[in-house]
Protein backbone atom coordinates (compact mmCIF):
# COMPACT_ATOMS: atom_id res chain seq x y z
CA UNK A 1 0.00 0.00 0.00
CA UNK A 2 1.04 3.61 -0.65
CA UNK A 3 1.24 6.92 0.16
CA UNK A 4 0.21 10.02 -1.99
CA UNK A 5 2.02 13.03 -1.27
CA UNK A 6 0.69 16.74 -2.72
CA UNK A 7 3.27 18.54 -4.18
CA UNK A 8 3.42 22.53 -3.12
CA UNK A 9 4.37 25.07 -6.03
CA UNK A 10 4.63 28.49 -6.71
CA UNK A 11 4.62 30.23 -9.93
CA UNK A 12 5.63 27.57 -12.15
CA UNK A 13 8.00 25.84 -9.97
CA UNK A 14 8.10 23.40 -7.02
CA UNK A 15 8.43 24.21 -3.87
CA UNK A 16 11.82 23.35 -2.64
CA UNK A 17 10.27 21.64 0.24
CA UNK A 18 9.01 18.68 -1.46
CA UNK A 19 12.32 16.53 -1.27
CA UNK A 20 11.96 16.59 2.47
CA UNK A 21 8.45 15.76 2.49
CA UNK A 22 9.18 12.75 -0.09
CA UNK A 23 11.79 11.51 2.91
CA UNK A 24 9.14 11.75 5.59
CA UNK A 25 6.56 10.24 3.08
CA UNK A 26 9.17 7.09 2.10
CA UNK A 27 8.84 6.23 5.79
CA UNK A 28 5.37 5.02 5.73
CA UNK A 29 5.81 3.76 2.29
CA UNK A 30 6.02 3.75 -1.54
CA UNK A 31 5.47 7.56 -2.52
CA UNK A 32 3.04 8.72 -5.46
CA UNK A 33 3.36 12.79 -6.02
CA UNK A 34 -0.08 14.94 -7.27
CA UNK A 35 0.48 18.26 -8.93
CA UNK A 36 -2.64 19.99 -9.27
CA UNK A 37 -1.78 23.09 -11.33
CA UNK A 38 -2.89 24.98 -14.69
CA UNK A 39 0.22 23.78 -16.34
CA UNK A 40 1.50 20.83 -14.33
CA UNK A 41 4.51 19.45 -17.07
CA UNK A 42 7.49 21.21 -15.22
CA UNK A 43 6.25 21.21 -12.13
CA UNK A 44 5.62 17.40 -12.49
CA UNK A 45 9.03 16.78 -14.40
CA UNK A 46 11.26 18.25 -11.09
CA UNK A 47 8.91 16.02 -8.81
CA UNK A 48 9.97 13.37 -11.04
CA UNK A 49 13.73 13.88 -9.97
CA UNK A 50 13.06 13.30 -6.75
CA UNK A 51 14.75 9.84 -4.93
CA UNK A 52 11.71 7.64 -3.55
CA UNK A 53 9.26 9.07 -5.79
CA UNK A 54 7.15 5.99 -7.55
CA UNK A 55 4.85 8.11 -10.08
CA UNK A 56 4.05 11.36 -10.43
CA UNK A 57 0.29 11.89 -11.16
CA UNK A 58 -1.09 15.80 -12.88
CA UNK A 59 -4.17 17.34 -12.49
CA UNK A 60 -4.89 20.35 -15.08
CA UNK A 61 -6.99 22.79 -12.94
CA UNK A 62 -6.08 26.32 -11.52
CA UNK A 63 -5.02 25.23 -7.92
CA UNK A 64 -7.73 26.30 -5.44
CA UNK A 65 -9.36 24.53 -1.78
CA UNK A 66 -12.00 23.15 -3.79
CA UNK A 67 -9.80 21.70 -7.04
CA UNK A 68 -7.17 20.16 -4.78
CA UNK A 69 -9.51 18.98 -2.54
CA UNK A 70 -11.70 17.17 -5.31
CA UNK A 71 -8.44 15.90 -6.49
CA UNK A 72 -7.19 14.05 -4.00
CA UNK A 73 -10.66 13.09 -2.85
CA UNK A 74 -10.94 11.08 -6.04
CA UNK A 75 -7.73 9.30 -5.91
CA UNK A 76 -7.94 8.75 -2.02
CA UNK A 77 -9.23 5.47 -1.71
CA UNK A 78 -6.47 3.97 -3.67
CA UNK A 79 -3.97 5.21 -1.04
CA UNK A 80 -3.00 3.72 3.07
CA UNK A 81 -1.89 7.42 3.58
CA UNK A 82 -2.46 10.90 1.96
CA UNK A 83 -0.15 13.55 2.95
CA UNK A 84 0.68 17.40 2.57
CA UNK A 85 3.34 19.68 3.61
CA UNK A 86 1.96 21.93 6.80
CA UNK A 87 1.90 24.87 4.65
CA UNK A 88 -0.56 27.31 3.71
CA UNK A 89 -2.10 24.88 0.97
CA UNK A 90 -1.71 22.06 3.21
CA UNK A 91 -3.35 23.35 6.04
CA UNK A 92 -5.91 24.70 3.66
CA UNK A 93 -6.57 21.72 1.76
CA UNK A 94 -6.05 18.54 4.27
CA UNK A 95 -8.71 19.39 6.23
CA UNK A 96 -11.09 19.96 4.14
CA UNK A 97 -10.66 16.44 2.97
CA UNK A 98 -10.47 15.30 5.96
CA UNK A 99 -14.30 16.00 6.65
CA UNK A 100 -15.62 14.62 3.12
CA UNK A 101 -13.65 11.27 4.13
CA UNK A 102 -14.78 11.02 7.54
CA UNK A 103 -11.26 11.26 8.73
CA UNK A 104 -9.70 12.94 11.73
CA UNK A 105 -6.13 13.87 10.58
CA UNK A 106 -2.99 14.18 12.40
CA UNK A 107 -1.14 17.54 11.32
CA UNK A 108 1.90 19.17 11.60
CA UNK A 109 3.67 16.12 12.58
CA UNK A 110 7.43 16.46 13.47
CA UNK A 111 8.32 13.21 13.90
CA UNK A 112 7.11 9.61 12.74
CA UNK A 113 7.45 6.86 15.13
CA UNK A 114 5.62 3.65 13.35
CA UNK A 115 2.94 3.15 10.36
CA UNK A 116 0.69 5.21 12.50
CA UNK A 117 2.35 6.79 15.68
CA UNK A 118 3.47 10.32 15.03
CA UNK A 119 4.40 13.23 17.26
CA UNK A 120 3.06 16.50 16.60
CA UNK A 121 3.74 20.02 18.33
CA UNK A 122 1.07 22.25 20.70
CA UNK A 123 0.88 25.37 22.65
CA UNK A 124 2.70 27.35 20.02
CA UNK A 125 5.32 23.69 20.54
CA UNK A 126 6.01 24.50 24.30
CA UNK A 127 4.65 20.66 24.56
CA UNK A 128 4.59 17.62 21.94
CA UNK A 129 1.71 15.32 21.65
CA UNK A 130 2.61 11.60 20.67
CA UNK A 131 -0.62 10.02 19.09
CA UNK A 132 -1.54 7.03 18.00
CA UNK A 133 -3.93 6.73 14.55
CA UNK A 134 -6.11 3.47 14.41
CA UNK A 135 -7.93 4.63 11.31
CA UNK A 136 -7.37 2.56 8.17
CA UNK A 137 -6.75 5.82 6.33
CA UNK A 138 -4.26 7.94 7.70
CA UNK A 139 -3.93 12.20 6.64
CA UNK A 140 -0.96 13.61 7.39
CA UNK A 141 0.62 17.48 7.24
CA UNK A 142 4.28 17.39 7.57
CA UNK A 143 6.36 20.02 8.40
CA UNK A 144 9.32 19.82 6.07
CA UNK A 145 11.47 21.45 8.29
CA UNK A 146 11.64 18.51 10.40
CA UNK A 147 13.14 15.90 7.67
CA UNK A 148 16.30 15.92 5.52
CA UNK A 149 15.40 15.62 1.84
CA UNK A 150 15.62 12.94 -0.30
CA UNK A 151 18.40 12.89 -2.53
CA UNK A 152 17.79 13.65 -6.52
CA UNK A 153 18.45 11.89 -9.42
CA UNK A 154 15.68 9.55 -10.27
CA UNK A 155 13.20 9.18 -13.27
CA UNK A 156 10.37 8.13 -12.03
CA UNK A 157 6.77 8.05 -14.61
CA UNK A 158 4.60 11.11 -15.44
CA UNK A 159 0.95 10.12 -15.53
CA UNK A 160 -1.48 12.91 -16.69
CA UNK A 161 -5.03 12.30 -15.13
CA UNK A 162 -8.11 13.15 -16.86
CA UNK A 163 -9.58 14.32 -14.03
CA UNK A 164 -12.00 17.28 -13.91
CA UNK A 165 -12.47 19.39 -10.90
CA UNK A 166 -14.48 22.16 -10.54
CA UNK A 167 -14.51 25.25 -8.00
CA UNK A 168 -16.67 27.68 -6.66
CA UNK A 169 -14.00 30.10 -5.37
CA UNK A 170 -12.61 31.96 -7.99
CA UNK A 171 -8.91 33.03 -7.76
CA UNK A 172 -8.22 36.63 -8.39
CA UNK A 173 -4.54 38.12 -7.96
CA UNK A 174 -1.46 37.45 -5.90
CA UNK A 175 0.51 39.88 -4.34
CA UNK A 176 4.00 38.25 -4.20
CA UNK A 177 6.74 39.55 -2.52
CA UNK A 178 9.84 40.21 -4.87
CA UNK A 179 12.99 39.01 -3.22
CA UNK A 180 16.16 37.22 -4.44
CA UNK A 181 16.52 36.04 -0.68
CA UNK A 182 16.51 31.78 -0.41
CA UNK A 183 13.54 29.92 0.64
CA UNK A 184 13.43 30.65 4.58
CA UNK A 185 11.50 27.25 5.55
CA UNK A 186 13.97 25.34 3.92
CA UNK A 187 17.41 28.21 4.55
CA UNK A 188 20.64 26.54 6.01
CA UNK A 189 20.90 30.11 7.57
CA UNK A 190 18.31 32.45 8.48
CA UNK A 191 18.55 36.08 9.99
CA UNK A 192 15.62 37.73 11.65
CA UNK A 193 14.98 41.03 12.28
CA UNK A 194 12.45 42.15 15.10
CA UNK A 195 10.52 45.48 15.26
CA UNK A 196 13.48 47.53 17.01
CA UNK A 197 14.76 47.42 13.27
CA UNK A 198 13.06 50.12 12.97
CA UNK A 199 11.75 50.84 9.39
CA UNK A 200 11.91 49.22 5.78
CA UNK A 201 15.12 51.22 5.43
CA UNK A 202 16.28 49.39 8.75
CA UNK A 203 15.27 45.57 6.88
CA UNK A 204 17.66 46.71 4.15
CA UNK A 205 20.44 46.46 6.71
CA UNK A 206 19.36 43.10 7.66
CA UNK A 207 19.05 41.81 3.81
CA UNK A 208 22.50 43.18 3.30
CA UNK A 209 23.85 40.40 6.37
CA UNK A 210 21.69 37.96 5.03
CA UNK A 211 23.59 38.24 1.55
CA UNK A 212 26.67 38.14 2.74
CA UNK A 213 26.22 34.98 4.76
CA UNK A 214 23.94 33.33 2.10
CA UNK A 215 21.07 33.58 4.08
CA UNK A 216 17.28 33.68 4.01
CA UNK A 217 15.58 36.91 6.26
CA UNK A 218 13.18 36.54 8.09
CA UNK A 219 10.93 39.21 10.74
CA UNK A 220 8.74 38.91 13.97
CA UNK A 221 5.16 39.81 14.03
CA UNK A 222 5.62 43.06 15.45
CA UNK A 223 7.82 43.87 12.39
CA UNK A 224 5.16 42.62 9.70
CA UNK A 225 2.51 44.74 11.51
CA UNK A 226 4.27 47.82 11.14
CA UNK A 227 5.12 47.39 7.99
CA UNK A 228 8.84 47.14 7.76
CA UNK A 229 8.72 43.42 6.50
CA UNK A 230 6.35 41.81 4.08
CA UNK A 231 4.11 38.79 5.45
CA UNK A 232 5.53 36.21 4.29
CA UNK A 233 8.50 36.34 6.04
CA UNK A 234 6.75 36.40 9.58
CA UNK A 235 8.74 33.70 11.65
CA UNK A 236 6.61 32.00 14.36
CA UNK A 237 3.51 30.27 15.96
CA UNK A 238 1.19 32.00 12.88
CA UNK A 239 4.36 32.53 10.57
CA UNK A 240 6.94 30.38 8.85
CA UNK A 241 8.53 27.24 11.06
CA UNK A 242 12.34 27.07 9.96
CA UNK A 243 14.98 24.67 11.09
CA UNK A 244 18.44 25.96 9.63
CA UNK A 245 21.65 25.05 11.37
CA UNK A 246 22.30 28.99 12.24
CA UNK A 247 19.34 31.72 13.14
CA UNK A 248 20.52 35.15 13.93
CA UNK A 249 18.03 36.98 15.70
CA UNK A 250 18.63 40.77 15.72
CA UNK A 251 16.85 43.09 17.87
CA UNK A 252 14.15 40.51 19.27
CA UNK A 253 12.79 40.21 22.46
CA UNK A 254 11.81 36.13 22.00
CA UNK A 255 7.87 36.23 22.66
CA UNK A 256 6.41 32.45 22.98
CA UNK A 257 5.10 33.36 19.67
CA UNK A 258 8.10 33.70 18.03
CA UNK A 259 10.14 30.96 19.65
CA UNK A 260 7.44 28.58 18.42
CA UNK A 261 9.07 29.26 15.11
CA UNK A 262 12.29 28.84 15.28
CA UNK A 263 13.03 25.44 17.82
CA UNK A 264 14.09 23.66 14.88
CA UNK A 265 17.17 25.67 14.61
CA UNK A 266 20.68 23.60 15.64
CA UNK A 267 22.26 26.88 16.74
CA UNK A 268 20.64 30.48 17.88
CA UNK A 269 22.32 33.66 18.18
CA UNK A 270 21.63 36.93 19.20
CA UNK A 271 22.30 40.37 19.05
CA UNK A 272 20.00 42.75 21.30
CA UNK A 273 20.65 46.03 23.07
CA UNK A 274 18.75 43.94 26.66
CA UNK A 275 20.84 41.01 27.97
CA UNK A 276 17.44 40.30 29.97
CA UNK A 277 15.69 39.46 26.70
CA UNK A 278 14.63 35.82 26.74
CA UNK A 279 16.33 35.38 23.30
CA UNK A 280 19.54 36.04 24.30
CA UNK A 281 19.11 34.04 27.47
CA UNK A 282 18.00 30.82 25.06
CA UNK A 283 20.78 31.66 22.51
CA UNK A 284 24.18 29.81 21.56
CA UNK A 285 26.07 32.97 21.41
CA UNK A 286 24.52 35.99 22.33
CA UNK A 287 26.57 40.10 21.61
CA UNK A 288 24.70 43.05 23.56
CA UNK A 289 24.45 45.77 21.92
CA UNK A 290 22.79 48.44 19.63
CA UNK A 291 21.79 46.81 16.62
CA UNK A 292 22.42 49.93 14.24
CA UNK A 293 25.97 49.86 15.41
CA UNK A 294 26.66 46.38 15.46
CA UNK A 295 25.20 45.10 12.28
CA UNK A 296 27.20 47.29 9.54
CA UNK A 297 30.39 46.68 11.59
CA UNK A 298 29.47 42.31 11.44
CA UNK A 299 29.04 42.81 7.44
CA UNK A 300 32.24 43.95 7.22
CA UNK A 301 33.87 41.48 9.34
CA UNK A 302 32.77 38.52 7.79
CA UNK A 303 33.63 40.23 4.62
CA UNK A 304 37.05 40.86 5.88
CA UNK A 305 36.80 37.21 6.72
CA UNK A 306 35.88 36.23 3.89
CA UNK A 307 33.00 34.22 4.44
CA UNK A 308 31.13 35.47 1.47
CA UNK A 309 29.07 32.63 0.58
CA UNK B 1 -26.72 38.97 5.90
CA UNK B 2 -26.52 36.29 8.92
CA UNK B 3 -23.54 35.59 10.20
CA UNK B 4 -22.51 32.84 12.80
CA UNK B 5 -19.06 33.18 14.41
CA UNK B 6 -17.61 30.08 16.23
CA UNK B 7 -15.54 31.21 19.67
CA UNK B 8 -13.26 28.64 21.56
CA UNK B 9 -11.96 29.55 25.33
CA UNK B 10 -8.33 29.02 25.85
CA UNK B 11 -5.31 29.16 27.92
CA UNK B 12 -4.73 32.86 27.56
CA UNK B 13 -2.24 33.07 24.97
CA UNK B 14 0.38 35.15 27.59
CA UNK B 15 0.61 32.66 29.86
CA UNK B 16 3.76 29.97 29.96
CA UNK B 17 2.09 26.73 30.19
CA UNK B 18 3.80 23.67 31.97
CA UNK B 19 3.37 20.26 31.00
CA UNK B 20 2.20 17.86 33.53
CA UNK B 21 4.99 15.69 34.80
CA UNK B 22 2.33 12.70 34.47
CA UNK B 23 2.79 13.59 30.33
CA UNK B 24 -1.11 13.20 30.60
CA UNK B 25 -1.49 16.73 29.41
CA UNK B 26 -0.73 20.57 30.00
CA UNK B 27 -1.77 21.62 33.62
CA UNK B 28 -4.73 24.05 33.15
CA UNK B 29 -6.24 24.12 36.76
CA UNK B 30 -5.96 27.47 38.11
CA UNK B 31 -4.83 29.03 34.46
CA UNK B 32 -5.75 32.20 33.02
CA UNK B 33 -8.20 31.19 30.17
CA UNK B 34 -9.55 33.88 27.66
CA UNK B 35 -11.04 33.66 24.29
CA UNK B 36 -8.63 32.47 21.09
CA UNK B 37 -6.87 35.30 19.87
CA UNK B 38 -7.73 34.62 16.57
CA UNK B 39 -11.41 33.92 17.03
CA UNK B 40 -11.27 37.83 18.47
CA UNK B 41 -10.60 38.53 14.85
CA UNK B 42 -13.38 37.23 13.47
CA UNK B 43 -16.00 38.46 15.85
CA UNK B 44 -14.24 41.90 15.01
CA UNK B 45 -15.12 41.09 11.65
CA UNK B 46 -18.52 40.22 12.41
CA UNK B 47 -19.02 43.56 13.93
CA UNK B 48 -17.47 45.96 11.50
CA UNK B 49 -19.18 44.34 8.57
CA UNK B 50 -22.70 44.58 10.67
CA UNK B 51 -21.59 48.22 11.54
CA UNK B 52 -21.09 49.10 7.76
CA UNK B 53 -25.15 47.76 7.34
CA UNK B 54 -26.53 45.11 5.52
CA UNK B 55 -25.93 42.32 8.54
CA UNK B 56 -29.24 40.85 10.33
CA UNK B 57 -27.49 39.04 12.89
CA UNK B 58 -24.43 37.76 14.59
CA UNK B 59 -24.38 34.66 16.46
CA UNK B 60 -21.93 33.25 18.67
CA UNK B 61 -21.37 29.62 19.47
CA UNK B 62 -18.87 28.12 21.35
CA UNK B 63 -18.37 24.68 22.11
CA UNK B 64 -16.84 23.41 25.67
CA UNK B 65 -17.60 23.71 29.40
CA UNK B 66 -19.81 26.24 31.22
CA UNK B 67 -17.29 28.52 31.52
CA UNK B 68 -17.18 28.86 28.04
CA UNK B 69 -20.01 31.12 28.50
CA UNK B 70 -17.13 33.88 29.29
CA UNK B 71 -15.79 34.33 26.03
CA UNK B 72 -19.85 34.21 24.76
CA UNK B 73 -20.41 36.50 26.82
CA UNK B 74 -16.85 38.69 25.50
CA UNK B 75 -18.14 38.46 21.73
CA UNK B 76 -21.65 39.90 22.86
CA UNK B 77 -19.99 42.63 24.77
CA UNK B 78 -18.17 43.24 21.43
CA UNK B 79 -21.23 43.46 19.80
CA UNK B 80 -23.05 40.14 18.64
CA UNK B 81 -26.25 39.85 18.94
CA UNK B 82 -26.66 35.94 20.29
CA UNK B 83 -25.06 33.02 22.16
CA UNK B 84 -25.32 29.68 21.72
CA UNK B 85 -23.32 27.57 24.64
CA UNK B 86 -22.58 23.74 23.23
CA UNK B 87 -21.93 22.42 26.40
CA UNK B 88 -19.70 19.34 27.09
CA UNK B 89 -17.08 18.77 29.55
CA UNK B 90 -14.67 16.17 27.32
CA UNK B 91 -12.25 17.31 24.87
CA UNK B 92 -13.56 16.68 21.40
CA UNK B 93 -11.65 16.37 18.30
CA UNK B 94 -11.85 18.85 15.49
CA UNK B 95 -13.79 16.97 13.05
CA UNK B 96 -16.28 16.38 15.93
CA UNK B 97 -15.99 19.72 16.59
CA UNK B 98 -17.07 20.32 13.10
CA UNK B 99 -19.85 17.94 13.02
CA UNK B 100 -21.68 19.91 15.75
CA UNK B 101 -20.80 23.09 14.20
CA UNK B 102 -22.49 22.10 11.24
CA UNK B 103 -25.58 21.12 12.93
CA UNK B 104 -25.85 24.66 14.29
CA UNK B 105 -25.51 25.82 10.70
CA UNK B 106 -27.99 23.58 9.66
CA UNK B 107 -30.43 25.00 11.95
CA UNK B 108 -29.03 28.53 11.64
CA UNK B 109 -28.49 29.02 8.08
CA UNK B 110 -26.26 31.75 8.39
CA UNK B 111 -24.77 33.28 4.64
CA UNK B 112 -21.20 34.01 6.76
CA UNK B 113 -19.28 32.07 8.82
CA UNK B 114 -16.54 33.03 10.67
CA UNK B 115 -13.72 31.13 12.84
CA UNK B 116 -10.63 31.97 13.63
CA UNK B 117 -7.65 30.10 11.47
CA UNK B 118 -6.32 28.09 14.84
CA UNK B 119 -6.41 28.06 18.08
CA UNK B 120 -3.47 28.73 20.30
CA UNK B 121 -3.98 25.55 22.28
CA UNK B 122 -4.18 22.48 19.89
CA UNK B 123 -2.88 24.64 17.20
CA UNK B 124 -4.66 22.43 14.84
CA UNK B 125 -6.01 25.15 12.24
CA UNK B 126 -8.51 22.41 11.04
CA UNK B 127 -12.10 23.52 12.01
CA UNK B 128 -12.88 26.14 10.07
CA UNK B 129 -11.66 24.01 6.74
CA UNK B 130 -13.84 20.62 7.90
CA UNK B 131 -16.90 22.94 8.46
CA UNK B 132 -16.76 24.25 4.89
CA UNK B 133 -16.50 21.06 3.11
CA UNK B 134 -19.97 19.59 5.72
CA UNK B 135 -21.32 22.24 4.78
CA UNK B 136 -20.74 22.20 1.13
CA UNK B 137 -19.47 25.40 1.04
CA UNK B 138 -16.44 27.29 -0.12
CA UNK B 139 -13.95 28.63 2.08
CA UNK B 140 -11.73 31.32 2.36
CA UNK B 141 -9.01 30.79 5.04
CA UNK B 142 -6.73 32.84 6.82
CA UNK B 143 -8.32 36.04 5.67
CA UNK B 144 -6.30 39.55 5.98
CA UNK B 145 -9.06 41.27 4.15
CA UNK B 146 -12.34 40.87 3.52
CA UNK B 147 -14.76 43.17 1.13
CA UNK B 148 -18.09 42.44 0.91
CA UNK B 149 -19.26 42.84 -3.22
CA UNK B 150 -22.75 41.68 -3.65
CA UNK B 151 -23.84 37.98 -3.29
CA UNK B 152 -20.06 37.79 -3.32
CA UNK B 153 -16.76 37.96 -1.35
CA UNK B 154 -13.83 39.26 -1.81
CA UNK B 155 -11.17 37.97 0.45
CA UNK B 156 -7.21 38.49 0.87
CA UNK B 157 -5.74 35.75 2.55
CA UNK B 158 -2.01 35.00 3.79
CA UNK B 159 0.04 32.33 2.11
CA UNK B 160 3.46 31.00 2.22
CA UNK B 161 4.77 33.46 -1.15
CA UNK B 162 3.00 36.72 0.10
CA UNK B 163 -1.07 37.10 -0.34
CA UNK B 164 -3.98 36.19 -2.39
CA UNK B 165 -7.04 37.37 -3.51
CA UNK B 166 -10.40 34.74 -3.94
CA UNK B 167 -13.60 35.79 -4.75
CA UNK B 168 -16.18 33.35 -2.95
CA UNK B 169 -19.97 33.42 -3.60
CA UNK B 170 -21.74 33.60 -0.20
CA UNK B 171 -22.66 31.34 1.82
CA UNK B 172 -19.47 30.54 2.65
CA UNK B 173 -16.65 30.30 5.44
CA UNK B 174 -14.13 32.23 6.20
CA UNK B 175 -11.22 31.71 9.33
CA UNK B 176 -9.36 34.96 10.50
CA UNK B 177 -6.16 35.76 10.46
CA UNK B 178 -4.13 38.45 13.19
CA UNK B 179 -3.81 41.37 10.22
CA UNK B 180 -8.00 41.02 9.58
CA UNK B 181 -8.34 44.08 11.97
CA UNK B 182 -7.94 45.43 15.59
CA UNK B 183 -10.47 43.67 18.01
CA UNK B 184 -11.69 46.34 20.18
CA UNK B 185 -11.82 45.97 23.66
CA UNK B 186 -15.78 46.54 25.00
CA UNK B 187 -16.68 49.35 27.04
CA UNK B 188 -18.13 48.52 30.66
CA UNK B 189 -21.69 49.42 29.12
CA UNK B 190 -21.78 47.13 26.68
CA UNK B 191 -20.46 44.21 29.01
CA UNK B 192 -23.08 44.87 30.85
CA UNK B 193 -25.26 45.04 27.83
CA UNK B 194 -24.32 41.47 27.03
CA UNK B 195 -25.74 39.61 30.32
CA UNK B 196 -29.06 40.45 29.26
CA UNK B 197 -28.24 39.18 25.74
CA UNK B 198 -30.06 36.18 24.69
CA UNK B 199 -27.67 32.81 25.43
CA UNK B 200 -28.65 29.54 25.01
CA UNK B 201 -26.92 26.53 26.49
CA UNK B 202 -27.44 23.38 25.04
CA UNK B 203 -25.89 19.96 25.94
CA UNK B 204 -23.58 18.81 22.89
CA UNK B 205 -24.93 15.28 23.57
CA UNK B 206 -28.87 16.74 21.78
CA UNK B 207 -26.95 17.15 18.52
CA UNK B 208 -26.45 13.12 17.13
CA UNK B 209 -23.20 14.00 17.14
CA UNK B 210 -20.91 10.56 18.11
CA UNK B 211 -18.31 12.53 20.36
CA UNK B 212 -16.18 9.67 20.82
CA UNK B 213 -11.98 10.33 19.53
CA UNK B 214 -11.03 8.60 16.96
CA UNK B 215 -7.22 9.20 17.86
CA UNK B 216 -5.70 8.13 20.62
CA UNK B 217 -3.02 10.41 22.88
CA UNK B 218 -0.21 8.31 24.42
CA UNK B 219 1.08 11.39 26.15
CA UNK B 220 1.82 14.83 25.98
CA UNK B 221 5.90 15.79 26.54
CA UNK B 222 7.83 18.55 26.92
CA UNK B 223 10.29 20.08 24.44
CA UNK B 224 13.88 19.61 24.86
CA UNK B 225 15.29 22.55 26.23
CA UNK B 226 18.26 24.65 25.50
CA UNK B 227 21.08 24.58 27.26
CA UNK B 228 21.99 28.18 27.75
CA UNK B 229 25.07 29.41 25.87
CA UNK B 230 27.67 32.51 26.27
CA UNK B 231 27.53 36.54 25.61
CA UNK B 232 30.96 37.42 23.78
CA UNK B 233 32.24 41.16 23.85
CA UNK B 234 33.06 42.03 20.69
CA UNK B 235 32.06 42.15 17.29
CA UNK B 236 35.00 40.47 15.78
CA UNK B 237 34.13 37.66 18.65
CA UNK B 238 31.05 37.21 17.01
CA UNK B 239 31.50 37.32 13.87
CA UNK B 240 34.78 34.66 14.53
CA UNK B 241 31.80 32.20 16.10
CA UNK B 242 29.36 32.80 13.09
CA UNK B 243 32.39 31.72 10.66
CA UNK B 244 33.25 28.53 13.13
CA UNK B 245 29.38 27.61 12.80
CA UNK B 246 29.44 28.29 8.85
CA UNK B 247 32.59 25.94 8.33
CA UNK B 248 30.97 23.33 10.57
CA UNK B 249 27.82 23.56 8.15
CA UNK B 250 27.49 20.36 5.78
CA UNK B 251 27.15 21.24 2.08
CA UNK B 252 23.53 21.20 1.13
C1 LIG C 1 -8.01 13.42 26.07
C2 LIG C 1 -7.94 14.37 24.94
C3 LIG C 1 -8.01 13.88 23.65
C4 LIG C 1 -7.91 14.75 22.57
N1 LIG C 1 -7.86 14.23 21.35
C5 LIG C 1 -7.54 15.01 20.34
C6 LIG C 1 -7.20 14.46 19.10
O1 LIG C 1 -7.12 13.24 18.98
N2 LIG C 1 -6.95 15.28 18.06
C7 LIG C 1 -7.00 16.63 18.20
O2 LIG C 1 -6.77 17.35 17.22
N3 LIG C 1 -7.29 17.21 19.37
C8 LIG C 1 -7.52 16.42 20.45
N4 LIG C 1 -7.71 16.99 21.64
C9 LIG C 1 -7.74 18.46 21.68
C10 LIG C 1 -9.14 19.00 21.49
O3 LIG C 1 -9.57 19.31 22.76
C11 LIG C 1 -9.11 20.27 20.62
O4 LIG C 1 -9.65 21.30 21.33
C12 LIG C 1 -9.90 20.18 19.36
O5 LIG C 1 -9.23 19.25 18.55
C13 LIG C 1 -10.00 21.53 18.61
O6 LIG C 1 -8.72 21.89 18.07
P1 LIG C 1 -8.29 23.37 17.86
O7 LIG C 1 -8.93 24.16 18.89
O8 LIG C 1 -6.82 23.40 17.75
O9 LIG C 1 -9.01 23.71 16.45
P2 LIG C 1 -8.63 24.75 15.33
O10 LIG C 1 -8.99 24.08 14.07
O11 LIG C 1 -7.24 25.24 15.51
O12 LIG C 1 -9.66 25.92 15.61
C14 LIG C 1 -9.95 26.84 14.58
C15 LIG C 1 -11.21 27.61 14.91
O13 LIG C 1 -12.30 26.73 15.04
C16 LIG C 1 -13.23 27.22 15.99
N5 LIG C 1 -13.31 26.30 17.13
C17 LIG C 1 -12.41 25.36 17.53
N6 LIG C 1 -12.84 24.74 18.64
C18 LIG C 1 -14.02 25.32 18.96
C19 LIG C 1 -14.95 25.14 20.02
N7 LIG C 1 -14.72 24.25 20.99
N8 LIG C 1 -16.06 25.90 20.03
C20 LIG C 1 -16.30 26.83 19.07
N9 LIG C 1 -15.45 27.06 18.04
C21 LIG C 1 -14.33 26.31 17.99
C22 LIG C 1 -12.69 28.54 16.45
O14 LIG C 1 -13.23 29.57 15.64
C23 LIG C 1 -11.20 28.38 16.21
O15 LIG C 1 -10.54 29.63 16.06
C24 LIG C 1 -7.80 16.16 22.75
C25 LIG C 1 -7.74 16.65 24.04
C26 LIG C 1 -7.76 15.77 25.13
C27 LIG C 1 -7.61 16.33 26.48
C1 LIG D 1 -1.95 34.77 18.82
C2 LIG D 1 -0.61 35.42 18.60
C3 LIG D 1 0.20 34.93 17.60
C4 LIG D 1 1.45 35.53 17.36
N1 LIG D 1 2.24 35.01 16.37
C5 LIG D 1 3.48 35.51 16.21
C6 LIG D 1 4.36 34.96 15.21
O1 LIG D 1 4.01 34.06 14.45
N2 LIG D 1 5.61 35.49 15.10
C7 LIG D 1 6.06 36.51 15.92
O2 LIG D 1 7.22 36.93 15.76
N3 LIG D 1 5.24 37.06 16.82
C8 LIG D 1 3.97 36.59 16.99
N4 LIG D 1 3.15 37.17 17.91
C9 LIG D 1 3.61 38.41 18.57
C10 LIG D 1 4.56 38.18 19.74
O3 LIG D 1 3.79 37.94 20.89
C11 LIG D 1 5.46 39.41 19.98
O4 LIG D 1 4.66 40.55 20.13
C12 LIG D 1 6.47 39.68 18.85
O5 LIG D 1 7.15 38.50 18.49
C13 LIG D 1 7.46 40.71 19.31
O6 LIG D 1 8.29 41.11 18.25
P1 LIG D 1 9.71 41.80 18.49
O7 LIG D 1 10.62 40.87 19.18
O8 LIG D 1 10.11 42.34 17.16
O9 LIG D 1 9.35 43.08 19.37
P2 LIG D 1 9.57 43.40 20.90
O10 LIG D 1 8.99 42.33 21.75
O11 LIG D 1 9.10 44.78 21.09
O12 LIG D 1 11.13 43.31 21.11
C14 LIG D 1 12.06 44.22 20.59
C15 LIG D 1 13.44 43.80 21.06
O13 LIG D 1 14.42 44.63 20.44
C16 LIG D 1 15.41 44.99 21.38
N5 LIG D 1 15.98 46.27 20.94
C17 LIG D 1 15.41 47.49 20.94
N6 LIG D 1 16.22 48.40 20.37
C18 LIG D 1 17.35 47.74 20.00
C19 LIG D 1 18.57 48.13 19.37
N7 LIG D 1 18.78 49.39 18.97
N8 LIG D 1 19.52 47.20 19.17
C20 LIG D 1 19.32 45.90 19.55
N9 LIG D 1 18.18 45.48 20.15
C21 LIG D 1 17.21 46.39 20.37
C22 LIG D 1 14.67 45.07 22.70
O14 LIG D 1 15.56 44.88 23.79
C23 LIG D 1 13.65 43.93 22.56
O15 LIG D 1 14.19 42.70 23.06
C24 LIG D 1 1.89 36.61 18.15
C25 LIG D 1 1.06 37.11 19.16
C26 LIG D 1 -0.18 36.52 19.38
C27 LIG D 1 -1.04 37.08 20.47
Amino acid sequence: MSVLLLADHDNGALSPATARLVAAASELGAVDILVVAENPADIAAEAAKIAGVHKVITVVAPATAETITNSLENLAQRYRVVTASASSVGKDVIPRLAAKLDIQPVTDVVEILGPNRFVRPIYAGNALETVTDPQATHLLTFRASAFRPAALGNDAPIESSNLSVTSAAKFLAAHRTDSDTPDLATAQIVIGGGVSVGSAEGFQLIEKLGKTLGAAVGATRAAVDAGYAPNDWQIGQTGKIIAPDLYIAIGISGALQHLAGIQGAKKIFAINSDPEAPLVKIADVALIGDLFEIVPQLVAELERLGLKR
Amino acid sequence: MKILVAVKRVVDHNVRIRVRPDVTGVETTGVRMSMNPFCKHAVEAAVQLAEKGDVSEIVVVSIGPKQSNDVILTALAMGAHRGILVETDAALETLTIAKLLAKVVAEEQPDLILLGKQAVDDDSNHVGQMLAALTNRPQATFASEIVVKGAELEVTREVDYGRETIAVPLPAVVTADLRLNTPRNAALPMVMKARSKPLAVRPAAEFGVDLAPRLSIEKISPPAERVPGKKVGSVSDFAAAIASEVNEMEAL
